[in-house]
């Protein structure tokens, strides 16, 4: 029955969708109505997402859709409902702004880019509960085109239109390679149920050729460097609602089907499997921090830090992979519960920080930190509900980031108890990059943060800045408190998924300790967390300290000018800029970045400093595999010689060998 | 040598004749007689079918030979002479590969086709070897002709001898294909030509001549 309901509530998304075409231009009809309606929906898929998982119980449906004799399989498990839990709560936040958000004159008429919008939902949707390759592979596609359209929103822009491309050029390269990893998983059945493909018995070569497959096609789509190189474009691209969905929820969905193929498709997993994720994820979230610290467009900024909370999923996916295929049960239940919980986090702490971006924009009409600046007091909502957010993706407790990234500290810890060799003794060194990581991901926001909010406008124009309206006010206070309610609650959330670990590794984390506030999930050690603890204690000495400053210096407080070391005219200008703050980063990790910088003469009257930052990955591996890929299309295109005699005599000598063969054998 | 029926000789003639006149149409520079040993061509095979309906008394190959002369022996020459004057296309320029050239490739287009005839004779007991061979020769002929030619009336030509093959081979395979396919093919080929007499007049009117290198410039890469 929850099944049914999911797929009513993904069909409703759809018409709502259709709907936004009865009155394209109107911004209050699909801003006031259709948005909040969908927002509601989204909010009641989350529910039966909860249901079902509470149920722990898996229910099918086949309905006779799509091509004939091959009808579409649904399945709703506990994985799948946690994912639909994330796209429905994250979701309804996102598209309740998204209706204050979105106005007249954007580009794409408002109209269509609802239907383009809850297209793109439903198809997410779909992807989550599809239990046959071919409908998964459907609603896989109709997600990546749906969401190119709402990255090319701005089309008359070239930018954007070569951001799109280069968006859906990667989603293809890895919808290719999702294509031949199920063609692998069906193991010479030709059946393409899901249920087949758990049946198959494959070799443990071809079971490896798909997982690789699966890593590279996911990968893609998640933002696993070196296929990362879409995100800093597409993102800053798309409209704020749009890159918060993207970056909440559709990288998400890449990281449901790596769950789905490496851990319940493909059987039991080889424990190596799970070194090639674990090792790129680590890259991956040294990566995507370092060159988040050296950005100067916010949205860029947010991208990258999405592709390194990519890569700490991908750490975690790798960890449980490794832990179960050496039977290590309880070790990779409690990986496993890292990954999904960090999925949540994510979801609801990017989406809030992308969507207040979207405030800033609007409000300033400017991506650029260089230009920002004391926003704090010209939009409080915004700034405040933000905070939250930048504390918790900086990983500080008591807020939901600190939760999975702990968790996901704990269950390195084990790893010296693996039976291989040398692994054992290596694994735990990446714990210390999953550190370095976090700490780089705090100064990351501290930059994001500070530069944005804090310290005095930076241009004139900032000061007509005005805070977002309130439907905006209620998408962003509801990701807050989501990143509140995952901060401050872990036992009931870990509860929870508690089915989900049960489902693909057949064990749960048990609770060591008796107490409700208490989170002691390791089996064995003495460490434990207490949120609710450490809030009440973390806000009693904010609370005492205010009070002991007031009454200590109550009446003494004097006023006077700062002291400008005696140079005068101060201007904001002079506050450290998002280039200044990231330069040690710069300096440090020079060898990551491709720097090309601009220095003005000692003489130069208008002096202009320019740096460019570009990733070393274009000249290295982009840059020669689109030449090659071009020489050998100018090689194929030689076959094209206009003259209609070629092209007979190419026919002809077609029919001649056909025949030859056909007499041969 | 075993001693052959009448009617075996006769269409065995009727075949050497077809291939002849392949042969005499590769070599055919001027396009008037293209035209004429095409009609001389569907007269033989006209005759073949006839050949054929009176031997096995079936009703339908009657009225295939008749829709061959009436198509292929009046009308389509006919036509093809009349846009002929409309076009004053009377020459073909030199072809591709000289005359001689291209009759040693034919000649080993034959050789092949016989050997290629040899499996198919086996399957159907009603043809004999030299018929399916000769069939399928008029058939790559006839495409050897199509490559060679620069112009678009000799390639048109081609190509409906090509079809004079196809019907050949079917005949002697199988008795002929069924009505519906045979008036089928005969609409296409009528069509066919009534569409291509268009564009000529297309062609000629946008570069002022048949030759088909002009159309070179339509290609996309250089």
């Amino acid at each position: 029955m929850l099944l049914l309901g999911c797929v009513a509530l993904l069909l409703g998304w759809a018409g709502i969708g259709f709907a936004g075409l009865l009155r394209p231009r109107s911004v209050f009809f699909t801003g006031r109505i259709l948005f909040p309606l969908g927002a509601l929906l989204g909010l009641a898929l989350a529910a039966l997402g909860a249901a079902s998982l509470a149920g722990g119980g898996i229910e099918r449906l086949v309905l006779p859709l799509g091509l004939p004799g091959l009808p579409m399989h649904l399945r709703l498990d506990p994985l799948s409902s946690v994912f639909l839990v994330l796209l429905g709560a994250s979701s309804g936040g996102i598209s309740l702004f998204a209706g204050g958000y979105f106005r007249a004159g954007e580009g794409t008429a408002p109209g269509l880019l609802c239907l383009q919008y809850h297209l793109f939902l439903a198809s997410m949707g779909w992807v989550l509960i599809a239990d046959d390759a071919y409908s998964f592979l459907v609603a896989w596609e109709l997600m990546a085109l749906s969401s190119y359209f709402l990255v090319v929103t701005q089309h008359r822009i070239p930018e954007i239109r070569r951001a799109g491309f280069l968006y859906l050029l990667m989603a293809h390269v890895g919808a290719i390679c999702l294509l031949l990893c199920f063609g692998v998983m069906q193991g010479g059945s030709w059946l393409f149920t899901f249920h087949a493909m758990r049946a198959a018995h494959l070799s443990p070569g071809w079971a490896s050729a798909a997982f690789l497959l699966a890593l590279v096609g996911f990968g893609a789509k998640a933002g696993l460097v070196p296929l990362h190189v879409w995100l800093p474009e597409a993102h800053p691209a798309a409209p704020s609602p749009v890159s918060a969905l993207m970056s909440g929820v559709m990288l998400k969905t890449a990281v449901y089907g790596m769950l789905r193929v490496g851990l319940d498709l493909l059987g039991r997993p080889v424990w190596w499997w799970g070194l090639v994720p674990l090792i790129l994820g680590l890259f991956t979230i040294f990566y995507g921090v370092l060159f988040a610290a050296v950005q100067t467009d916010m949205k860029r900024l947010l991208a990258y830090s999405s592709v390194e909370n990519i890569g700490i999923v991908f750490t975690g996916i790798g960890l449980t992979i490794v832990f179960a295929g050496s039977g290590m049960r309880v070790v990779a239940a409690l990986a496993l519960l890292a990954t999904l919980y960090h999925c949540l986090n994510h979801a609801f702490m990017k989406s809030l920080l992308f969507l207040g971006t979207g405030s800033v924009l609007h409000a300033t009409g400017e991506r650029n930190l260089g230009r920002l600046g004391g926003l704090i007091h010209r939009m409080p909502w915004v700034a405040w509900l933000t905070l939250i957010g930048t504390l918790a993706i900086a990983g500080l407790p008591p807020l939901n980031g600190f939760v999975s990234e702990w968790l996901l500290l704990q269950s390195f810890l084990f790893a010296d108890h693996l039976p291989h060799a040398f692994v054992n003794l290596l694994i735990p060194m990446g714990m210390a990059l999953v550190a370095l990581g976090a700490a780089l991901a705090g100064y990351v926001m501290v930059k994001f943060y500070g530069v944005i909010f804090l310290g005095q406008p930076r241009e004139a124009s900032l000061a007509h800045a005005h805070d977002c309206g309130w439907l905006e006010r209620i998408g962003l206070a509801w990701l807050a408190l989501g990143c509140l309610a995952l901060g401050l609650a872990p036992l009931q959330v870990i509860g929870a998924l508690g089915a989900v670990t049960r489902q693909l590794i057949g064990a749960v984390v048990p609770q060591a300790s008796a107490h409700w506030w208490l989170l002691a999930p390791v089996p064995g050690r003495p460490v434990s967390y207490g949120p609710v603890v450490f809030l009440t204690a973390t806000l009693a000495v904010v609370l005492l300290t205010a009070l002991l400053v007031r009454l200590t210096y109550r009446q003494r407080v004097r006023r006077a000018p700062a002291w400008d070391c005696g140079f005068g005219a101060l201007t904001p200008r002079m506050q450290d800029t998002a280039e200044g703050f990231g330069q040690p980063i710069r300096h440090l990790f020079q060898s990551f970045f491709d720097i090309e910088r601009e220095l003005p003469a000692p003489a130069d009257r208008a002096p202009r400093y320019r740096i460019a930052i570009r990733e070393r990955i274009w000249k290295l591996l982009y840059e020669p595999l689109s030449g090659a890929v071009e020489r050998l299309a100018n090689a194929a295109a030689r076959v094209q010689q206009g003259r209609i005699s070629v092209y007979l005599l190419y026919s002809f000598a077609t029919l001649l060998v056909l025949l030859a063969v056909a007499l041969l054998s | 040598m075993t001693h052959l029926p009448l009617y075996q000789q006769l269409l065995d003639t009727c075949a050497a004749l077809l291939l002849l006149l392949s042969f005499a149409m590769l070599s055919q520079r001027r396009v008037v007689t293209l035209v004429n040993l095409y009609a001389v061509q569907g007269a033989v095979l006209a005759a073949a079918t006839l050949l054929l309906a009176w031997r096995t008394g079936e009703g339908h190959l009657y009225l295939s030979a008749a829709l061959t002369l009436a198509l292929k022996v009046a009308f389509l020459p006919w036509l093809l002479h009349r846009l002929i004057r409309r076009l004053e296309v009377y020459w073909d320029t030199e072809p591709l590969l000289n005359v001689s050239g291209t009759m040693l490739v034919g000649l080993v287009i034959v050789v092949f086709a016989f050997a290629l005839a040899q499996p198919i004779t086996l399957l159907a007991s009603t043809a004999t070897r030299s018929a399916v061979g000769i069939a399928v020769s008029v058939v790559l002929l006839a495409f050897l002709m199509m490559i060679t030619r620069r112009k678009a009336m000799s390639q048109v030509i081609g190509f409906l001898s090509m079809e004079n093959g196809v019907f050949f081979g079917a005949m002697s395979a199988s008795y002929g294909m069924p009505m519906v396919v045979e008036l089928g093919v005969a609409l296409d080929v009528l069509v066919a030509v009534l569409v291509l007499g268009v564009f000529f007049f297309q062609i000629r009117e946008r570069f002022e001549s048949l030759d088909l290198h002009h159309l070179e410039a339509l290609k996309e890469h250089d």
